[in-house]
């Protein structure tokens, strides 16, 4: 490794700084000054302050996309990463002005300053090249989402998806720094380009086999892909809404982010051999993820776990444009990644408000959603057919895009028609369980006739996000600045 | 111009879904006003295009990274078809007038989703690049699950479902064929004519060509994959049964023609060996629509519920649609477009008869309770438009549904005369529970049956409205009109026939 440059390592971790920064301060007034005020000033003070915070590190990026990378490409800042992260800061924000109004908490300073540290977690994962940085940061969000999930104290629900994500967490975590340690032990190095230099090199050892098999369990289990999913339905359901939007995207959208670096790092040429045993993992685990996600979702009553499983298929998606490996697949995979965690986001706003009104986050709870709240209903619908993949919404051209990706692949021959049919098969499937929940939504009649009241912040972040899905899909070329496509 | 049907459609239904829900009785007019704007459009296009070509309709880049452009054109069978779209989109909505009397109907609901239907029709039959044809067709899909499942009747949310769930499998279906399709030439392109220049490799189109054309052909109504159709045209409401049989068939016909017989065209080409006689996939689907012709009318004849009638109907006329496209003549093809035309506009008289002016008033639709009502008597003028209709229908001269279906026969009689036969077969059966339903629904007091039922007094019904009255104008006189003077349309449809690659008219010798 290089001699450090601090002046670089301060440069290219400058937005991370200013959510460290930013999350102490929140600690500060929350403690400090605000400690008799009413819950709801707290929880309004702290989250608005989170969302300045990363409205900050946001103008930074944009005004820095690029910087040079630090300590041999351990961290690296790149136009795609910055789109990366980016996305990861405004998905966090929208994540706090959706919980200005949650109530599961006693403590909003601890739960928005943790939202911010898991945020930089997931920022540095986006950014980082090398396996020890790559774990660390994965350790950094995986924590504070452990502790995030646990949030709701009164909850016996919430303790138990914790404790579960915990256990599984753990767990896969050990996999993939023992993998790491590995492939350390193959190629001597950490770094990334080092590895990719230094397996071309080799043939496949057994040795290679085990630790990629390893490394796969443990990001599995990150993005919740079959067979590592076990955790997903649980702790979605049972966690507090805004932590459940928050592991259904920023830490989706990070973990995807550092598999598409580190297939780059494993596979170094498209045609090379060694690169196989992975892509057979990730085919494997991507036609596992779709088949269980989709069919375990249709008969789903709790809409979280419905949108549990139907995050597990869409992982399986995603994981067939990153073992095209090719970079339009990654940059496909990355903007699908993005789409799908906005969409998610807003959906589970949709869920808060409901589960506020109702108790229960069933698909009965919905029913006649659009007759006591006609715009709701709407930014639902939204929500739900972009994740069905219907055009002109969002979901359909990522995945158009993503799925050409792959047929374009050199790479992909023996498998990458049969996995986009058996994707696109399957999400036909997927509009069955999207539409029981839009039936109870606009058929169903309502059991209760009161409207059903929404803060005009929530209403105005929905409505945003509603307009941006399907914006995003009349215009797909408006993100071209930052994700090249095709 | 005619690009201006697409964006009015949706701009209405926009308008639509946030008027207040008090204005129900406005709702219905400016849904009314939008419609009736889009047909002045179409026919003004149809009337302006005349007999010339393809007519550029507008062409910006719109994804130039991948080769996809926003691109609308229009030949003669898109004009024909945005001219149905239009009177279909009119009709239906002069048939949903009782929709809105009341606060609690959804009015604005129900015509936004109407309207955002139509403008999705609108956009298929007009896109040339496949993208946006994909996109329109996928937009078409779910405002018919909403119309169905909230405003339906019998069984609606299963109706519903069911319709939804094959629609978007064939579209899944369709999908992976354009993918495909696309990788295979490059991504360059999606742009129709491109790739169909685009030499695809026999063997790929062997596998692709009968992918996408059965995906299309499940919104056409093929047997096998006619279920949803029956069940889903029963369960919607008149405007949304209209509409189906109407123009969402047709968009499947439509693209069984337009995409997966004109990108692949050897898809139809023999395998090199026979089983049972059948030697191509060009056979498989005659077959096919052979069988739907004869199968969808065989059922009818038993259904006591009258919509099961006119549903199983629709998948017998939309098989002789299927058979004139695959007999790869001139004469057939033009037949199969005319044909849904003229089926488009007859199914939504039927429909409007059956499930607006009848079953709105008596609030059954079994063949054997209206045999009762002695609706010949009490309703004179549904009776008779049921006569009309129903003439027309089962093929009378004069009629817009003769030309078509002669047409289709002798371009059948010269690809496949064994098929020819079964499908005049289903004609004739086609004749059989047209006068079953039209006696048993109405004229069943001249039979000794029911005789008792004669005696009793003729009930009173509420009278036939202006709006219905200007549908069933609007809709019968078409027909005649096209019946009596068919060159209208077939001048407009033969040159954009003739203009398809020259595999799809060569008769099916290579």
């Amino acid at each position: 490794m290089n001699a450090m440059n601090y002046g670089d390592l301060f440069t290219i971790t400058l937005p991370e700084t200013i959510l460290e920064v930013v999350s102490l301060l929140i600690l500060i007034v929350d403690l400090g000054w605000l400690r008799k005020s009413a819950q709801s000033v707290r929880m309004a003070t702290a989250n608005v302050l989170g969302v300045l915070g990363s409205a900050l590190a946001i103008v930074w990026l944009l005004a820095h996309p690029q910087a040079p990378s630090f300590g041999g490409d351990a961290l690296v800042a790149t136009p795609i990463v910055a789109a990366a992260q980016i996305g990861i800061l405004i998905l966090t924000a929208l994540v706090l002005l959706l919980s200005v109004k949650a109530e599961f908490s006693r403590n909003p300073g601890e739960f928005a300053a943790i939202v911010l540290l898991g945020t930089t977690g997931m920022m540095l994962v986006a950014a980082a090249r090398d396996l020890l940085v790559i774990f660390v940061a994965l350790e950094l969000l995986s924590l504070s989402l452990y502790v995030l999930t646990a949030f709701a104290k009164g909850s016996a629900f919430s303790a138990e998806a914790a404790l579960k994500y915990y256990l599984f967490g753990g767990m896969s975590a050990a996999f993939m720094l023992f993998g790491f340690s590995y492939l350390y032990g193959l190629t001597g190095t950490t770094s990334l380009t080092g590895i990719a230099a230094a397996l071309a090199a080799q043939n496949v050892s057994p040795l290679l086999v085990v630790a990629l098999v390893l490394v796969a369990a443990g990001l599995g289990f990150k993005i919740a892909a079959a067979p590592f999913h076990l955790w997903a339905p649980d702790t979605y359901q049972s966690a507090p809404a805004p932590v459940a939007a928050l592991i259904a995207s920023g830490s989706k959208v990070a973990s995807f982010a550092v598999l598409i670096a580190l297939t780059g790092g494993l596979i170094a040429s498209p045609n090379y051999l060694q690169g196989s045993t992975w892509v057979v993992l990730l085919v494997w685990m991507a036609a596992g993820s779709i088949l269980l996600g989709n069919l375990a979702a249709l008969v789903q009553t709790s809409v979280r776990r419905l949108l549990a499983y139907s995050a597990i298929a869409h992982a399986g998606y995603m994981l067939l444009g990153i073992a095209a490996h090719t970079p339009q697949s990654g940059a496909a995979v990355l903007y699908y990644a993005l789409t799908y965690a906005l969409t998610t986001v807003g959906a589970f706003g949709v869920i808060a408000v409901v589960e506020r009104d109702a108790g229960s986050d069933r698909l009965d709870s919905f029913a006649g959603l659009s007759k006591r709240n006609p715009l709701l209903a709407a930014t639902m619908l939204l929500f739900l057919l972009s994740l069905a993949g219907i055009p002109p919404l969002v979901g359909f051209w990522a995945k158009f895009n993503l799925f050409a990706a792959v047929l374009r692949a050199p790479g992909v021959g023996r498998w990458g028609f049969a996995m986009v049919a058996i994707a696109l098969a399957a999400s036909a499937v997927s509009l069955y369980y999207y539409l029981q929940v839009l039936k109870r939504v606009y058929v169903s009649k309502p059991t209760q006739t009161a409207p059903m009241q929404i803060s005009l912040l929530e209403l105005v972040a929905l409505v945003a996000i509603a307009i941006a899905v399907v914006l995003l899909g009349i215009f797909p070329t408006a993100l071209i600045g930052w994700i090249p496509l095709g | 111009m005619l690009a201006l049907t697409i964006y009015l459609s949706f701009a209405g239904a926009l308008v639509l879904a946030l008027f207040p829900r008090a204005w129900h009785r406005a709702a219905r007019v400016f849904a009314l006003a939008v419609a009736l704007s889009g047909l002045t459009i179409a026919v003004a296009g149809f009337v302006e295009a005349g007999t010339q070509g393809t007519v550029s309709v507008a062409d910006v880049a719109w994804i130039p990274a991948m080769g996809i452009h926003y691109t609308l054109a229009a030949d003669g069978i898109s004009r024909v078809l945005v001219l149905l779209t239009g009177l279909a989109a009119v009709a239906g909505i002069l048939f949903s007038w009782n929709i809105g009397d009341k606060d609690g109907d959804r009015a604005n609901e129900f015509f936004a989703f109407f309207l955002a239907l139509i403008g999705g029709v609108y956009g298929v039959f007009l896109s040339v690049d496949l993208f946006l044809l994909f996109v329109f067709y996928e937009i078409a899909i779910v405002p018919k699950y909403f119309l169905i499942a909230i405003w339906g009747s019998t069984r609606r949310e299963y109706g519903a479902m069911k319709l939804a769930l094959y629609s978007f499998a064939g579209s899944a279906m369709v999908l992976i064929g354009l993918l495909a399709a696309y990788a295979a030439a490059g991504s360059h392109t999606m742009n129709l004519h491109e790739l169909a220049q685009y030499p695809f490799p026999v063997s790929f189109q062997m596998w692709a060509f009968p992918l996408v054309f059965t995906g299309f052909a499940i919104l056409a109504g093929m047997w096998p994959f006619h279920t949803w159709a029956p069940t889903g045209h029963v369960a919607a409401p008149t405007a949304a049964s209209m509409l189906l049989a109407g123009v969402v068939m047709k968009l499947g016909a439509y693209g069984c023609l337009r995409v997966a017989m004109t990108l692949f065209p050897h898809g139809l080409d023999p395998w090199g060996f026979s089983f049972l006689g059948i030697g191509s996939w060009r056979t498989v689907f005659a077959l096919f629509a052979a069988i739907g012709i004869v199968y969808g009318a065989a059922v009818a004849l038993v259904q006591n519920d009258f919509k099961f009638v006119i549903g199983y109907s629709s998948v017998s006329h939309m098989g002789l649609v299927l058979l004139g496209l695959l007999t790869l003549t001139q004469i057939g093809l033009d037949g199969a477009v005319l044909q849904m035309f003229s089926h488009g506009i007859l199914a939504g008289l039927l429909f409007a008869t059956v499930g607006r002016i009848v079953y709105e008033r008596t609030h059954t639709r079994d063949l054997g309770a209206l045999s009762k009502l002695q609706l010949g008597k009490a309703m004179p003028f549904a009776a008779w438009l049921f006569v009309i209709a129903g003439m027309a229908s089962m093929g009378l001269p004069g009629f817009s549904g003769f030309v078509a279906e002669v047409q289709v026969l002798i371009g059948a009689w010269q690809a496949f005369p064994w098929f020819a036969i079964v499908a005049g077969i289903g004609i004739v059966v086609g004749v059989a529970y047209t006068w079953r339903a039209m006696q048993g629904a109405f004229f069943s007091d001249a039979s000794a049956v029911t005789a008792d039922a004669a005696a009793a007094p003729v009930p009173e019904y509420e009278p036939v409205t202006w709006a219905e009255k200007a549908g069933v104008l609007l809709l019968a006189a078409t027909s005649l009109l096209i019946g009596l003077y068919p060159r209208l349309l077939l001048d407009v449809i033969s040159p954009a026939v003739q203009a398809l690659p020259h595999a799809l008219l060569t008769g099916g010798r290579p």
